[in-house]
């Protein structure tokens, strides 16, 4: 098993319930109550309507590819082994985007609209949400 | 309130420097630019720098202007990423003409290419802030990889192609050869880049902008000051900034961004529309920017951004030539503070000084500048300033 020496997420007191809850191999995202939509990257306010009455949901983990590159030169030696791999956006299929990992697909065959599942990758004491591919 | 004029402009050598620190870099433009305004360090009593991402200093501001000797009653570091410089020219003419300073020196540039080693330059810039240290950084994109998303996203859902995109390269590559004070200018062809080497699909490296040494300076006084001066004094006819997102992971709509209200608030204060620009400077961090700012900025329509920049449209001699000092993709680019090279270039259209790169009867340039991920804006309608 090869050593996976990638810059982990520091979690704070905004995020650190999304890194928790990637640890139980969930995905959750912050939900307004005021108006029910969600929204990602994590804010103080809902960006919609404004209201501070934010919790923590469980999306479905379903989305699709919003869009995707093949990094052919890495920012790092802890990335280099892997080159070249894929980097995506994925539209979630609550509304927001966030970047992730493609796992289980070669980097060809990645495409914009192809359904993805969240799933989980372990390194070291972080859990981080990748995604793979969908059949439907 | 004291109208404020452009009345000198400078740069440092660009390129490979490494017998110059970041300050001195800084410096020799300043000395430029006062030389060109005909005017002495201690004529100037504002400064505006732009934040040094090689180094780790507090108040990028105070430190330059004690390095070069002078006590201004105005002091600001701008951090709009790449807008910086262009936002420092704009609150440079609002502070002289509220009356904060007479005379503000805009100084930007650092030794980004000797400072470090290109690896390491690399991978702090992937991990300096452009990708969201917890939501992006762990899945290993570089600089390019979060342009290179927007890319894909622009060509999934207008068509663009990669042959547009190198366009964008060939043409400004073209403007470099003309500049005697370029990094890169050997002539490159559309093949030669769709041929160099891939950095993150759809980007190769000749989509992307070089990394160099350098350092620009511009000074803002006033009209009644400016009469007097060396120059021909330019006017700031308008200006904006925009911002629809901040990381790109999260953009609800990356290909649509702060540069259509950036732009609009510029032509709005100007009285001015597109058709009226004879000059556009715009950031040119990759060949996918400038293809989106052209769509946002109004020069073509939404996803025509492509097809504009074919038939030599955007090169000396086209209808709208762009970029005509080779900008970040050739002429150099420092860092955070390089946009302030495509201000001095409108500069130098407007005043008729752009030699072998000079539009004829130039009489409107735009200057814009990009920063994050196609995140923040700043768009600047410079003009000639007639005392009459």
């Amino acid at each position: 098993m090869s050593l996976d020496l990638r810059p982990l997420p520091v979690p704070d007191a905004l995020t650190r319930p999304y890194w928790d809850a990637a640890k139980m191999h969930r995905l959750d995202l912050p939900r307004c109550d005021s108006c029910g939509r969600w929204h990602f990257y994590p804010r103080s306010v809902c960006p919609f309507c404004g209201s501070s009455s934010l919790r923590w949901v469980s999306v479905s983990g379903r989305g699709r590819i919003y869009s995707m590159t093949s990094v052919h030169r890495a920012p790092s030696p802890a990335f280099a082994v892997n080159v070249p791999y894929v980097v995506a956006i994925i539209a979630l299929e609550e509304g927001p985007h966030l970047m992730s990992a493609v796992i289980d697909c070669d980097s060809r065959d990645v495409k914009i609209d192809m359904r993805v599942r969240a799933s989980f990758l372990e390194v070291g004491d972080t859990v981080l949400p990748v995604f793979r591919p969908d059949p439907g | 309130m004291q109208p404020a004029v452009i009345c000198g402009i400078g740069q440092s050598k660009v390129g490979r420097v490494p017998d110059r620190s970041t300050l001195q870099l800084q410096s020799d433009a300043v000395q430029a630019a006062l030389s060109d305004a005909g005017l002495a360090l201690s004529d100037v009593d504002g400064l505006f720098t732009t934040p040094v991402r090689v180094e780790h200093w507090q108040a990028p501001a105070a430190i330059l202007a004690n390095h070069l000797g002078v006590r201004p009653r105005h002091l600001s570091t701008v951090d709009l990423a790449g807008a910086s410089g262009c936002a420092m020219v704009q609150q440079a003419v609002a502070a002289v003409a509220a009356g904060r300073c007479t005379t503000a020196l805009c100084v930007a540039g650092q030794n980004l290419l000797t400072h470090n080693s290109r690896a390491q330059a690399v991978k702090s810039m992937a991990e300096s802030g452009s990708a969201h240290p917890q939501f992006e950084v762990p899945y290993g994109p570089v600089v390019p990889s979060l342009y290179a998303l927007v890319a894909q996203r622009h060509m999934h859902q207008y068509g663009t192609t990669s042959e547009q995109m190198a366009e964008v390269a060939v043409a400004i590559r073209g403007h470099a050869a003309l500049n005697p004070e370029a990094h890169k200018r050997d002539p490159i062809s559309i093949a030669d880049v769709m041929n160099s080497r891939m950095i993150s699909s759809p980007l190769h490296i000749l989509d992307c902008a070089i990394v160099s040494d350098g350092a620009a300076a511009l000074i803002v006084t006033t009209r009644d000051r400016a009469r007097d001066l060396r120059s021909k004094p330019v006017r700031l006819l308008g200006s904006g900034i925009g911002m629809r997102h901040s990381h790109i992971g999260e953009a609800a709509d990356p290909t649509t961004t702060g540069a259509v209200d950036s732009g609009r608030a510029a032509f709005e204060e100007a009285g001015l529309a597109p058709a009226d620009v004879d000059v556009a400077e715009i950031y040119d961090c990759f060949s996918i920017t400038v293809l989106i700012e052209l769509e946002d900025l109004g020069f073509c329509r939404k996803g025509e951004g492509g097809p504009f920049v074919m038939d030599g449209r955007i090169r000396l001699g086209g209808d709208l030539p762009i970029t005509t000092h080779g900008g970040l993709m050739s002429a150099g680019h420092p860092g955070v503070g390089g946009g302030l090279f495509h201000v001095l270039e409108a500069v130098r259209q407007v005043r008729g000084e752009a030699g072998d790169r000079q539009v004829s009867g130039a009489e409107v340039a735009l200057a814009h500048g990009n920063g994050g991920v196609m995140s923040v804006h700043c768009t600047l309608l410079l003009g000639q300033e007639t005392f009459s």
